[in-house]
């Protein structure tokens, strides 16, 4: 199976200026120069990419890649040497004619310490090591040590690095500095400040990457405290990757905390649903339940964000009043292992016998590729007329898409959506009203608020209906079928900017729901007689084949990161402006996004608490 | 016999000496500056000219003059390190944060003779290309920023500041910016931050070396107020001139702060390296002695950073003779000359500049609970080892002085100390509060074990109480 990306929309990068240095004996080159997190500006490349490069470890609290550096938590301290350069500014040789270097009488912070050309650098020497035991007493001396009632614990750098580097016991014996223990600093986050190691990533990150200065230190030395500003609210929509990043519990997530153990969270790789942006993310679940969405690494689409708004709304898959059974008006009373089936039948004589034309369908783009695949070729044969739902929000510049659907790519490219999206709803209402269109797919979408109202929609001789939450369409629907979140099933999305990106199932669907992509192609098969790939592998590569776009993807190609493909779009033209995610132009962002609650409730059904 | 030399405190105390513009202009004053800036270029034999800055730039150099404010880093060699290519502005600040406890130079200048500190900051402006400087003042110097000010507003008038300097088509702008009373903030990134109106957090080097990113990411001068008074006099005398003041390699003269238990307190300008430490602390003209009964018993030489030395420490010196030869000799520390180089072999330093003495009567334990206290309330609390170390030392220390100490408080204290400093912390201020205590417990090891040990047998004796439960706790069981 191939597994070469398709586009190269690049043109090759100019050669990289390497430098050539040794960490622990052992050669790397690295380039001199790497992409500022911030500016994107090249800025010289420092000691501990190198070590990273050459496989060796450099505890760390500070830094972190995708910040500016700020050199303060001194765990990344390391020895090093340069080359030795007599009075004549010659280099001074071993007698085996290798230069000789001149080991530094004092360390150097990994982290912020620009390479030179011929540098040695000593990671593991007993020195380096009783200085991270330095480090690590001073770090734990205040510490309150109440991991176990910590979030953090199972997942915090205190806790690890104190094995992997600490001593067994404190020799500590005096009163430890005593700080704020339940600071509400914002609407989702609450800070435990003696907990906080100072590091100052959630000062950098809320400051830097958001533009929002939100976060500081007051008082002095060890009495140093980490706030908000006075009268200042921790509000913006980015707050919850401060938590992320925090490398203790100082942080908390109000919607996390005191939930769940992390070691007992099962961990799999999804996408966001939220937005167009379709930042990649970990769901942690734990038996059928999920407690938390968090980023996961993607420079082509998120670097390692998200926003509040995407991260909390995952609520809704939980929520009890799921649609979780196959409704069929003849099949009442049937054991439930035979409802689909039947259903799916009863449907695929429906639509056979159906004339052209007298079928419509209204998909949602917020179902997957694969699903909208299936859909358009069905409705092909049928000689029906299709379309998807457009779905918007206020946009951020930093993530957050005014595309609120996360598959509108997908619905373009697979040719349910009209262009523009939603242009033929009113054809499809004037096909219901003139009583030509007599039957109706609705596929995760309410269409009664999108100019199809229970009036139209009574009109119908068969109305087929799937989705995952009880709406007013849901309730008129002659067939129902229950499906499926993303956290559910398995698929992929085609980002705003053309990444095809996949997920993986995290929780089992409630009662009778099932993947849609799997009973669509039941109901193709059933229909038409065609043959689809019965895996969700095997239907991507198929989909890959047959739509030109995706031509050359595969499913195991597409990795964790996905691949991306040419986007036509009618006002600009093929758009290939995809490019890693550098979060400048922070200053246009929208501070003080309202709250996650409010700004879903603009666009849920009245009486949903989630589901956006 | 060691004698004093002022040129820099030549008219300060003087009978009628005020520190207005028209006394400092009646003495002489601002004639170096107007020489300085009609200076023509020089052609160089080899074909090069020098512009009048750049002789300036090569006087200063040629002085060997070191830094005042407390590292003594050379200074020529510090404005040879501004990017002068990189089309961004360059700053000067003027340090007159003076905050190092047992330092009081700098405000004898600052309030009784400011002009000549402001020729000296124009004159070195004027050699580095500076049309805008600032002068960062100790918040506690109300009254010197007053002065200041005022100086300020005269030199304007006068036209030694301001738009053409004295029509030779130079601009220059100085402003005083009054600090918040933080210790921190006279580390010169850590004033840096704190003059763009943030915390003084000081900055990581690299890459925020000041001469190349500093004040707002420019090339940026930070010198003290006395390094700057010897700018305008070396400007006066020529570098060569100004090298034959002072000892090889340590030229100049030096304001020394003397405090502490001397019958006479108070500030002397000598000749750096012409007169010893107990010279300075001895004679009459200088400390003029111990008091009556008393004995040495330790010297801090370079302002409470420095480590301390013992009476009757004896040190190796290397030293050159007149021949150009090295020899080697053992000395006394009270016959340790009073240069950067000598306190430096002795394993501490002149810092700046500032001689606390203390004798027999001296509770040496008391002495660094204060000294600790002090620095765990300046740390700025950046970063890790100072942040928490600076208050562990200073909790030890309290806890041994107030009854509860232990025998093993020296070891422990040491430990702690040890951790800290040797470029494990962003500042040199890791160093200021742990060498103390590094210094102290080393050389007066037998006090802090007698102090802890005295405390465990009253404890013992009193049966369980608070402190007995403490013990407790720091066993490796608890
Ligand atoms: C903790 C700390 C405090 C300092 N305080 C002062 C001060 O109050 N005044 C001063 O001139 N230099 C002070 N310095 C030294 C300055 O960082 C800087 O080296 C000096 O101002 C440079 O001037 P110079 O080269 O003229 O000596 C301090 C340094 C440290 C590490
Ligand atoms: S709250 Fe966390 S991220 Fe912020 S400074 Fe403290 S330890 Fe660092
Ligand atoms: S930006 Fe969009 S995709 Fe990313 S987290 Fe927010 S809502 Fe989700
Ligand atoms: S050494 Fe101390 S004063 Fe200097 S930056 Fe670190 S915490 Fe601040
Ligand atoms: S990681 Fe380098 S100082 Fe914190």
């Amino acid at each position: 199976m191939s597994t070469a990306l398709p586009t190269q929309t690049q043109p090759a990068p100019p050669p990289v200026d390497k430098i050539k240095v040794r960490v622990n004996g052992k050669d790397v080159e690295v380039p001199r120069t790497t992409p500022d997190p911030v500016s994107g500006k090249p800025v010289p490349t420092t000691m501990i990419q190198a070590c990273f490069a050459a496989g060796a470890i450099v505890p760390h609290y500070c830094y972190h890649p995708k910040l500016p550096v700020a050199g303060n938590c001194r765990m990344c301290l390391v020895e090093f040497g340069t080359p030795a350069v007599g009075p004549d500014r010659k280099p001074i040789l071993n007698p085996d004619g290798t230069t000789k270097v001149a080991k530094s009488p004092r360390p150097a912070i990994a982290c912020a310490t620009p390479l030179t050309p011929g540098m040695e650098i000593y990671t593991d020497t007993p020195a380096v090591k009783q200085m991270r035991e330095g480090v690590l007493e001073f770090l734990l001396i205040n510490h309150p040590l109440d991991c176990p009632i910590c979030d953090q614990a199972g997942e915090c750098r205190l806790q690890e690095y104190s094995v992997d580097y600490g001593q067994s016991a404190s020799r500590f014996v005096e009163t430890k500095v005593h700080k704020p223990k339940r600071v509400d600093l914002g609407p989702r986050i609450v800070l435990d400040d003696e907990r906080c190691i100072l590091c100052t990533r959630c000062i950098r990150f809320t400051r830097d990457i958001v533009g929002d200065e939100a976060l500081g230190i007051v008082n002095r030395g060890s009495y140093n405290t980490l706030t908000a500003y006075p009268g200042k609210v921790f509000d913006n929509n980015y707050t919850l990757n401060a938590v992320d990043i925090c490398p203790v519990g100082a942080l908390t997530s109000k919607d996390f905390r005191f939930q769940m153990r992390v070691w007992f969270l099962k961990e799999t790789k999804s996408l966001c649903t939220s937005c167009a942006t379709g930042c990649n993310i970990v769901i942690g679940s734990r038996e059928e339940k999920i407690y938390r969405y968090e980023p996961r690494e993607n420079d082509a689409v998120n670097a390692c964000w998200m926003c509040d708004y995407g991260r909390l709304n995952y609520r809704w898959i939980g929520r009890s009043d799921r649609l979780v059974e196959v409704r069929n008006p003849k099949a009442e009373g049937r054991r439930q292992s035979e409802r689909w089936a039947a259903a799916i039948d009863e449907i695929a004589g429906k639509l056979k016998q159906a004339p052209a034309g007298s079928v419509a369908v209204v998909a949602s783009a917020r179902q997957t590729n694969e699903e909208l695949y299936l859909l358009a070729k069905l409705a092909k044969a049928l000689g029906a007329v299709t379309d998807s739902v457009p779905r918007t929000g206020a946009s951020d510049r930093l993530l957050l898409n005014a595309d609120r659907n996360p598959n509108s790519n997908g619905a373009r490219l697979t040719g349910i959506a009209a262009e523009p999206m939603g242009s033929n709803l009113p054809k499809i209402a004037e096909g219901i009203r003139s009583g030509r269109i007599k039957t109706l797919i609705v596929v995760g979408e309410d269409v009664t608020r999108h100019g199809l109202g229970a009036d139209l929609l009574g009109k119908l001789e068969t109305l087929i209906v799937s989705d995952i939450l009880p709406n007013a369409t849901t309730r008129l629907a002659h067939y129902l079928l229950p499906g499926c979140a993303q956290a559910e099933k398995r698929g992929t999305f085609t980002n705003t900017k053309g990444r095809v990106q996949k997920f993986m199932k995290a929780v089992e669907p409630p009662g009778e729901a099932r993947a849609e992509w799997d009973f669509l192609r039941a109901l193709a098969l059933n229909t038409t007689g065609q043959k689809d790939a019965v895996s969700i592998e095997g239907l991507f590569n198929q989909m890959a084949v047959e739509i030109p776009s995706f031509n050359g993807l595969t499913w195991a190609g597409l990795g964790d990161t996905g691949a991306t493909v040419k986007i036509y779009c009618q006002d600009r033209g093929i758009d290939d402006t995809e490019q890693p995610l550098t979060p400048t132009e922070t200053s246009n962002i929208q501070h003080r996004t309202p709250n996650i609650q409010s700004q879903g409730a603009r666009e849920k059904p009245a009486g949903a608490t989630a589901k956006i | 016999m060691a004698q004093e030399y002022r040129q820099i405190l030549k008219y300060v105390d003087q009978p009628g000496y005020t520190p207005d513009i028209d006394c400092y202009l009646r003495n002489g004053g601002y004639e170096v500056l107007k020489r300085v800036v009609a200076l023509p270029p020089k052609t160089l034999p080899n074909g090069q000219t020098l512009s009048g800055p750049e002789q300036l730039r090569q006087e200063v150099m040629a002085s060997g003059l070191r830094g005042r404010g407390g590292a003594g880093f050379s200074c020529g060699l510090k404005w040879s390190f501004v990017d002068r290519k990189s089309g961004k502005p360059i700053y000067l600040i003027c340090n007159a944060d003076e905050s190092e406890p047992g330092t009081f130079k700098d405000k004898q200048i600052l309030y009784k003779d400011p002009h000549q500190m402001i020729e000296g900051m124009i004159i070195a402006c004027y050699a580095n290309d500076v049309h805008l400087a600032y002068i960062y003042i100790r918040g506690e110097f109300a009254e010197g920023a007053k002065i200041l000010n005022r100086a300020l507003k005269d030199a304007r008038a006068k036209n030694f500041l301001g738009k053409n300097i004295l029509g030779c088509g130079y601009d220059l702008e100085i402003h005083v910016h009054r600090g918040a009373g933080a210790y921190i903030c006279g580390e010169e990134t850590g004033l840096i931050e704190s003059l763009e109106g943030k915390r003084a957090y000081p900055r990581i080097k690299p890459p925020y070396f000041p001469a190349v990113l500093g004040l707002y990411l420019c090339p940026t001068i930070v010198n003290n107020v006395e390094t700057l008074c010897a700018v305008r006099h070396i400007a006066a005398l020529g570098g060569a001139q100004y090298a034959k003041l002072g000892t090889p390699n340590n030229t100049g003269t030096r304001i020394v702060s003397i405090s502490g238990h001397v019958r006479k307190p108070g500030y002397y300008e000598v000749e750096v390296g012409k007169a010893t430490i107990g010279e300075l602390i001895n004679d009459p003209i200088f400390g003029g002695g111990l008091r009556e009964g008393r004995k040495l018993k330790a010297v801090i030489p370079g302002g409470s950073s420095s480590k301390v030395f013992k009476a009757g420490e004896r040190f190796k010196l290397k030293r050159r003779g007149l021949d150009g030869k090295e020899t080697e000799q053992e000395v006394d520390m009270l016959d340790l000359p009073y240069d950067f180089d000598s306190l430096i072999a002795a394993g501490s330093m002149s810092g700046s500049g500032a001689i606390i003495v203390l004798d027999d009567s001296t509770d040496i334990v008391a002495v660094l609970a204060n000294m600790s206290e002090f620095y765990a309330h300046e740390s700025c609390g950046q970063c890790t080892p100072c942040r928490e170390g600076s208050l562990w030392m200073a909790k030890v220390l309290h806890r041994l002085t107030q009854g509860e100490g232990r025998k093993g408080d020296a070891e422990y204290l040491a430990r702690i100390a040890d951790n800290i400093p040797g470029g494990r912390t962003v500042c040199a201020f890791g160093e200021a509060c742990s060498w103390p205590v590094q210094s102290f417990v080393a050389k007066f090891k037998e006090e802090f074990v007698a102090r802890g040990a005295a405390d465990e047998e009253h404890r013992a004796q009193q049966g369980t109480g608070p402190a007995a439960k403490r013990e407790l706790a720091a066993s490796p069981q608890g």
